[in-house]
């Protein structure tokens, strides 16, 4: 069993800093790491769950759900304003995430980490708070055809109330970024690109580095939507160059309710507040208010403080297990489920045909059988997975389908588990007489 | 729920949708769609002395849905706009011949909510929460 993070307070002080920087299991065994999940074992409709919606929201090891209990247990209090003893112990726990977070993804500065409710309310942050004050008339936002809906909506909101344009990129047959296209694309209007570091539908990776690049020519900032390739590879934002960096906690095995936006200092103490209230001030007067160092300046309000411990512990979790160990596992396993459906003839499946560049998300049809009513048929046999347009309708638009099923893997899935999706793949085929 | 729910009756309605296409002439149409999983119905009636005279349907969907929206076409043909707007949830599960469950009777009501859309729409009258609840 892995050390529960925070779990026992009066440790708190040991546990800070360096002790996190844990050794990484030297091999890696996805039956065992199943032992740290209590919901793998249930059953489902009668069968052992099979969870392949991963991509959807991730489950959660034990030290994660401890690490939430142990602090409404044993620590419960307000923090940054209690004199006490609780409310030092919280603020202690709070800060330390922040440290551990800016390490996990190679931020210099912990100020740079702004908790937030989740990916998407990173990106509405950036979109509100720089783009209002960075973005006009006749600017452009450069985006691309894959991103979720929490990447598209943003922004055009943004160019709405600012006469902007949003300008998609599209991508090759194999679903993969139109590079060229992108390098059209952005000149010297452009004052963003956003783009996601990997497609929650085709689990293609972009190329991060070279995007950043071609936006810093033009003097554009650059975000990644990270929530699909943080749970799953090191993200590491002083290497990618990125501007602004967003991800949700709960794919990475960490509480729902909780993200982070990463922003380059320089950029966030330039930006006004998003939300008002406690926490963000300095000095409130009737005729005035300043506004509170970073990152507090856009923390307002009590933030989810029990949220932010699950995350910390989500961190210390996929450090031990280590990420470069998870992201193999992975590929493995996607090229055995990928082989596997390439033996269907009428499955058609979705992005590229290579696991290396994948992350695992599977997207597919059979037939004419509709994703709903796939994902309908696999959940008898206990296996999740998930259906529909996945927020993601322009890519749908343009692939020309009006849904997929998607199958999406984590550490704890296994080639056993690969099987009996094939398998129920096949009972689906029977029902509709495929 | 269970695989049941595809019995031979469903799958037949989802390939060879009854009532499908387009109506030339429609009195009204109406177009909605599942926000959530992406279905779309889209209904147009014809309307001759306060009855149905005649009714197509179009969508992208499940097979719940496109089957459930098919097979309410044929039901409400001929029938005048107020049995049209009497008819409920039961009525929709009483013509699939199973419950879908949970997760699946937004599926099977869709074709319903825009029925009653069209109906409420050609005669001018609001909309009640009933409907809107639906899907």
């Amino acid at each position: 069993m892995v050390a529960l993070y925070h779990y026992d307070v009066r440790n708190m002080q040991s546990t800070r800093g360096s002790s996190l920087l844990v050794e990484t299991l030297r091999t890696f065994n996805a039956s065992k790491i199943r032992e740290d999940f209590p919901i793998l074992s249930r059953d489902v409709n009668g069968s052992r769950l099979v969870y392949f919606d991963n991509a959807a929201t991730s489950q959660k090891p034990t030290i994660v759900i401890e690490a939430v209990a142990s602090y409404y247990r044993q620590y419960n209090a307000n923090i940054h304003r209690g004199i006490h003893k609780l409310a030092e112990e919280a603020t202690l726990a709070y800060e330390d995430v922040r440290e551990e977070t800016a390490k996990f993804t190679n931020a210099r500065h912990s100020e740079e980490i702004i908790f937030v409710r989740n990916a998407t309310e990173g990106i509405n942050l950036v979109a509100n708070s720089w783009g209002r004050k960075n973005v006009g008339r006749g600017d452009k936002i450069v985006i691309t055809i894959m991103e979720h809906h929490s990447n598209i909506v943003p922004w055009q909101l943004l160019a709405e109330n600012t006469g902007a344009e949003v300008e998609f990129v599209g991508i090759t047959k194999n679903g993969t970024l139109q590079q060229e296209r992108l390098d059209d694309a952005v000149d010297d209007k452009t004052k963003l690109v956003a783009v996601t570091h990997a497609s929650n539908v085709l689990g293609t990776i972009n190329q991060v580095n070279a995007i950043g690049r071609i936006a810093h020519k033009h003097g554009a900032l650059f975000l990644v939507d990270a929530a699909q390739s943080i749970p799953h590879m090191k993200v590491d934002v002083a290497d990618i160059d990125c501007d602004f960096m967003a991800f949700s906690g709960h794919k990475m095995m960490g509480p729902t309710g909780i993200g982070v936006l990463y922003g380059k200092r320089k950029f966030l103490e330039d930006m006004p507040p998003f939300l008002g209230g406690g926490e963000m001030i300095k000095e409130v007067h009737t005729t005035g208010t300043s506004w509170n160092e970073l990152p507090y300046k856009f923390e307002a309000g009590t933030p989810d403080i029990a949220g932010v411990i699950g995350l910390g512990a989500a961190i210390e979790y996929i450090n031990r297990l280590g990420i470069k160990n998870i992201q193999e596992h992975e590929q493995e396993l996607t090229g055995y489920a990928l082989n596997k459906l390439a033996g269907l003839k009428e499955a058609m499946v979705y992005g590229p045909k290579s696991s290396k560049e994948r992350v695992g998300v599977i997207s597919f049809n059979i037939g004419d059988i509709h994703a709903h009513d796939l994902a309908s048929i696999l959940d008898e046999e206990g296996i999740a997975i998930r259906s529909g347009h996945h927020c993601a309708q322009p890519l749908m638009e343009f692939v020309g389908v009006p849904a997929m099923a998607r199958a999406s893997f984590y550490a704890y899935n296994t080639e056993e588990e690969v099987d009996r999706f094939v398998d129920a793949l096949e009972v689906a085929k029977r029902v509709f007489n495929v | 729920m269970s695989s049941d729910i595809y019995k031979d009756i469903i799958l037949d309605y989802y390939r060879h949708p009854r009532n499908f296409g387009e109506l030339p002439n429609a009195d009204i149409r109406v177009k909605d769609a599942n926000p959530l999983c992406g279905d779309v119905i889209e209904m147009q009636l014809k309307v001759k002395e306060g009855k149905i005279a005649d009714i197509r349907f179009q969508g992208k969907g499940c097979a719940i849905s496109q089957a459930s929206a098919s097979m309410l076409t044929e039901t409400v043909k001929g029938k005048t706009l107020d049995e049209t707007k009497a008819l409920g949830k039961q009525d929709i599960l009483n013509l699939l011949g199973i419950d879908p469950g949970p997760t699946r009777i937004k599926c099977a009501l869709l074709g319903l909510k825009v029925m009653k859309l069209a109906v409420y729409g050609y005669l001018g009258q609001s909309v009640g929460d009933e409907v809107k609840q639906l899907v």
